[in-house]
């Protein structure tokens, strides 16, 4: 199908976006890989689309005070690139390769994978998994919003109508710092039926901090803190148990629920196994 | 106020272009519709095919999931024109020759989307190549074919055997 007739303003400024965003129903438009989708499908008809792709200095990537910050408009592709994503954030360089295929990395981007919170994507269970901060920018000047009190359900965040999201903050990682990923997907690129993101904190021979967070699961990013508990003493099968438990996955197109909560075990373990050092 | 046309400049193929858009246009449909170039197909529209892959600034993207007023300033290159220029010329004889295609609709996207991975140089694995054309649907699919034409190439390019 072909969108709906709408307006279009490209924003020449982080102030000209949040401006123009007062229109009553206007969407940004970022990568555009999933909102432009929904206008050809016209499950979204906005009035207005404000481009942000030509706002100047929202695609850089900086540490700093032992965060790094990724700007909203870094591209899946530039972001596999990094050197500085590699080395301080490395959760988000293994989930990198699994979003979409090449032609949707190289416009998608990080910023706008958070900010539009689908539940089955990647990056919102890493920013979730890595407790990191929102940095938006709105009418009354900017705010700063924990990554677990991030998303509130269903393609809902803290981010309000007029908000832009500019940017996320992560803990850089350091040396105790352990990460896993895994997702299990009917085709390379294609939304997973489940993943796990997860992060840890190497003390001895044991985990510490440990955040798992499935995705493709529920209508957010999906914490288990029972299973988080039960890694952290060291004990998978007892994690493997407490994610049948606790997580009611509904069926959807991907896969039924039985099948996405056999599967979260099979993930489990072998993220487990990437948090315990067993593998690089 | 916020218009829905826009006058917008770009060129494709290395020709200046010079048009007036509604927003709601996606770059495929522009390229078809409004410049005939009909090389690049128009599949799913949302994304997850590849018939429409086109390259924008130098990488490939979906030409469904770009608005042509977003294209304003850039340099859009379509199968016509890579095709024209003899950069992909190897890769077609090796789709024929293989014969990596069968209807030929998804052809332009899987030429376009293997010449990104070829253009990093080395020689991929099969395991790659597949990686990197998972996002480009052939409904014949024929895609042992197109795996084989692919990793021909880069073995050529790069000084070997075939």
């Amino acid at each position: 199908m072909k969108p709906a007739p709408f307006a279009y303003e490209r924003a020449r400024s982080l102030d000209h976006a949040i401006e123009l965003m007062g229109v009553e129903d206007a969407r940004l438009l970022a990568g555009g890989q999933s909102l432009i989708a929904t206008l050809n499908m016209r499950l979204s008809r906005p009035q207005l689309i404000v481009d942000i792709n030509r706002v100047p200095g929202l695609d850089r990537i900086a540490l700093s005070n032992g965060q790094i910050e990724i700007g909203a408009l870094v591209r899946y592709a530039q972001g596999e690139r990094s050197a500085e994503i590699a080395t301080h954030a490395p959760l988000i360089a293994k989930a990198l390769p699994f979003i979409g295929h090449p032609a949707i990395r190289n416009r998608g981007t990080i910023g706008g994978s958070i900010a539009f919170g689908d539940p089955a994507a990647e990056l919102p269970a890493c920013f979730v998994a890595l407790d990191g901060e929102a940095v938006m920018a709105g009418p009354s000047g900017t705010r700063v919003v924990k990554a677990d009190a991030f998303y509130k359900g269903l393609f809902e965040s803290a981010l309000t109508t007029r908000d832009v999201l500019t940017a996320i903050r992560i803990p850089a990682a350091t040396g105790e710092t352990r990460t896993g990923f895994a997702e299990l997907a009917r085709r390379h690129g294609d939304y997973a039926m489940v993943g796990l993101a997860a992060t840890a904190r190497a003390a001895g021979k044991a985990l510490g901090d440990v955040r798992l967070v499935f995705f493709g699961v529920g209508t957010t990013p999906v914490r288990v803190r029972a299973a988080e508990a039960a890694l952290a003493a060291g004990d998978i099968d007892a994690a493997v148990k407490a994610v049948a438990i606790d997580l009611d996955p509904p069926d959807d197109v991907q896969a039924r629920g039985a099948v996405k909560r056999q599967l979260a075990g099979v993930l489990l373990q072998r993220v487990a196994r990437q948090l315990m050092g067993e593998e690089a | 106020m916020s218009e829905r046309f826009h006058d917008i400049t770009l060129t494709v193929n290395g020709e200046d272009v010079r048009e007036r858009v509604d927003a709601r246009k996606t770059l495929v449909d522009f390229l078809r519709e409004d410049l005939s170039l009909t090389g690049s197909h128009v599949g799913c529209e949302h994304g997850v095919c590849g018939a429409c892959t086109v390259r924008v600034d130098g990488v490939v993207v979906r030409g469904c999931l770009m608005l042509a007023v977003q294209c304003d300033g850039a340099r859009v290159e379509t199968i016509e024109g890579v095709s024209d220029q003899g950069e992909i010329a190897d890769l077609q004889t090796a789709f024929e020759t293989r014969n990596a295609l069968q209807c030929g609709y998804c052809t332009p996207g899987m030429l376009l989307t293997a010449q990104e991975l070829l253009a990093r140089g080395g020689v991929p694995s099969r395991d790659e190549i597949r990686a990197h054309i998972s996002g480009n649907y052939c409904r014949c699919t024929g895609y042992q074919a197109i795996v084989d034409a692919v990793e021909a190439v880069a073995q050529s390019r790069a000084g070997g055997r075939r």
